[in-house]
């Protein structure tokens, strides 16, 4: 992975809870989080608080990847999508537990945890979110 | 121990199913006689990006959703599996991080065959007696390995299920709970081996029955009871006949295991397998419903457990998360090609 395990390490608090963050001048909720918010600026400097995302939402739009990077390959063909967050934030995911012909536009997806990729037989295990349809 | 018990539950099962039938068909054998003699009518297969720690995850994070527990208040977390994704690198604390409970806690992964989820049950529920935590999380999970063409590769699955333990709103309470171990080789993985070794026939009289039996019965004299007490049973299954054969020299009846006999569908999860039935339990129990759960690793040993189920299993918020029923119906089935290269059987290097 690039950036190796300290990278990933950094960033276990978006990749396993999808924390995001808030600016506490305007309320929008912004993932991955932000250091300041960009419409307010300075006014939101120390106010900016991180919440934890329901990890609920709807996918906008979807590709179905066919010749996939070196550690997806064995899973092609498979659906990525960005799906709107019920908070607001867009996030870009892979879709998993259907079928490829089985994903929609406006398709409720809710977040579940799985292997994202590994360094090898030898190397750390990444863990994080993908979506899976919400079953009614 | 009054008043210790399960506070949450939750179960988890990969959507892939193979069928025995399409296993023995490529080694050359008859599937209808395999499915038969073993009980087993297909398994579950985890997906590629599916391991023990992933299982645990959502069946913690399934527990979680059924109470208001703050996540923050888990003092200890217990991971029974004999396969950790990493040989060396705590699937709890993996788990433990997923669910909000870091940094505050304890944390360890258990190994002992098929029963390494019921010693984490039995470690949270001696640290909630003695006041050293507030919560504890046991999980039993398994993404198990069979070598090809052996006789587990018709019943090592995937699967696993996690309790929440406590003092404050126990929904089953574990009234009494003691094990019967010794050492007998009857299945054994040594280390860095991919898969496991077994004794065939000498897994059965001297390993499972005679653990099972000895700690059922043990139990059963300890807490005064007689197999008609109890309204659920449930046993260790690594396939469809050892369970119910068990129950029947013990004096359980078919009704009171069919329940949390979850093999048949799913196969043998090894440490989620009896937990997995359990769950099953949990997810129709009724008040008052007294509960006998007894476990086996291999190795070996047996972990016993008599439980009461309480009047606030109505308040749990069962419905906030799947239940065993659902998540057995819920599947695809793949060929053997697809098993190969999810299990990873076309390892290279």
């Amino acid at each position: 992975m690039a950036g190796g395990v300290a990278r990933f390490w950094r960033e276990i608090p978006q990749r396993y809870n999808i924390i995001g963050n808030k600016c506490g001048s305007c309320e929008r909720v912004f993932f991955p989080p932000r250091e300041a918010c960009p419409h307010c600026r300075r006014k939101s400097l120390g106010k900016m608080e991180d919440i934890k995302l329901s990890g609920k939402g709807e996918i906008i739009t979807y590709t179905i990847i066919h010749v996939g990077p070196e550690a997806f390959k064995e899973q092609v063909p498979y659906p990525v999508a960005i799906i709107k967050l019920e908070e607001g934030p867009q996030i870009t995911a892979q879709i998993v537990d259907c079928n490829i012909d089985e994903v929609k536009i406006g398709m409720k997806v809710e977040n579940t945890f799985r292997r994202i990729q590994e360094d090898g037989y030898t190397g750390a295990i990444y863990y994080g979110y993908k979506f899976k349809p919400v079953k009614e | 121990m009054r008043d210790i018990g399960i506070v949450s539950y939750g179960s988890y099962i990969p959507r892939y199913r193979i069928k025995a039938g399409v296993i023995a068909s490529v080694w050359g054998k008859d599937g209808a006689t395999i499915s038969r003699g073993l009980g087993i009518n297909e398994k579950s297969v985890p997906s590629i990006d599916q391991d023990t720690a992933t299982i645990s995850v959502e069946a913690a994070r399934s527990a979680l959703k059924r109470c208001t527990i703050d996540p923050q208040d888990i003092g200890a977390i217990y991971i029974g599996s004999e396969s950790h994704p990493y040989a060396v690198k705590p699937t709890g604390t993996i788990v433990g991080e997923a669910i909000g409970a870091t940094p505050d806690l304890m944390v360890a992964d258990y190994e002992f065959a098929c029963k390494a989820g019921t010693a984490g049950v039995q470690s949270c529920t001696a640290l909630v007696k003695a006041d050293m935590i507030k919560y504890g999380l046991a999980v039993g999970a398994d993404t198990s390995q069979a070598a090809p063409g052996d006789a587990l590769e018709f019943s090592a699955s995937a699967g696993g299920a996690a309790f929440i333990i406590g003092r404050d709103n126990v929904v089953a309470t574990i009234n009494h709970t003691l094990s019967f171990t010794t050492d007998t080789p009857d299945f054994w993985r040594r280390a860095e081996r991919k898969y496991p070794s077994h004794g065939g026939r000498f897994t059965g009289t001297p390993a499972y029955f005679k653990h099972i039996i000895s700690c059922a019965t043990n139990l059963m004299q300890k807490v005064d009871t007689k197999p008609e007490d109890y309204d659920y049973a449930i046993f260790h299954q690594p396939n469809g006949k050892f369970p119910v054969s068990v129950a029947k020299k013990l004096g359980f009846t078919y009704d009171q295991i069919k329940q949390g006999l979850i093999v048949p569908y799913i196969g043998n999860t090894y440490s989620g397998a009896s937990l997995v039935g359990l769950a099953s339990v949990l997810d129709v129990a009724k008040p008052g419903e007294r509960v006998f759960l007894t476990s086996y690793g291999s190795g070996a040993g047996s972990d016993g457990f008599d439980i009461t189920i309480t009047d606030k299993i109505t308040e749990l918020a069962r419905d906030n998360a799947p239940t065993v029923a659902q998540m057995v119906e819920d599947k695809e089935y793949i060929d053997y090609g697809t098993y190969a290269k999810l299990t990873d059987l076309l390892y290279w290097e």
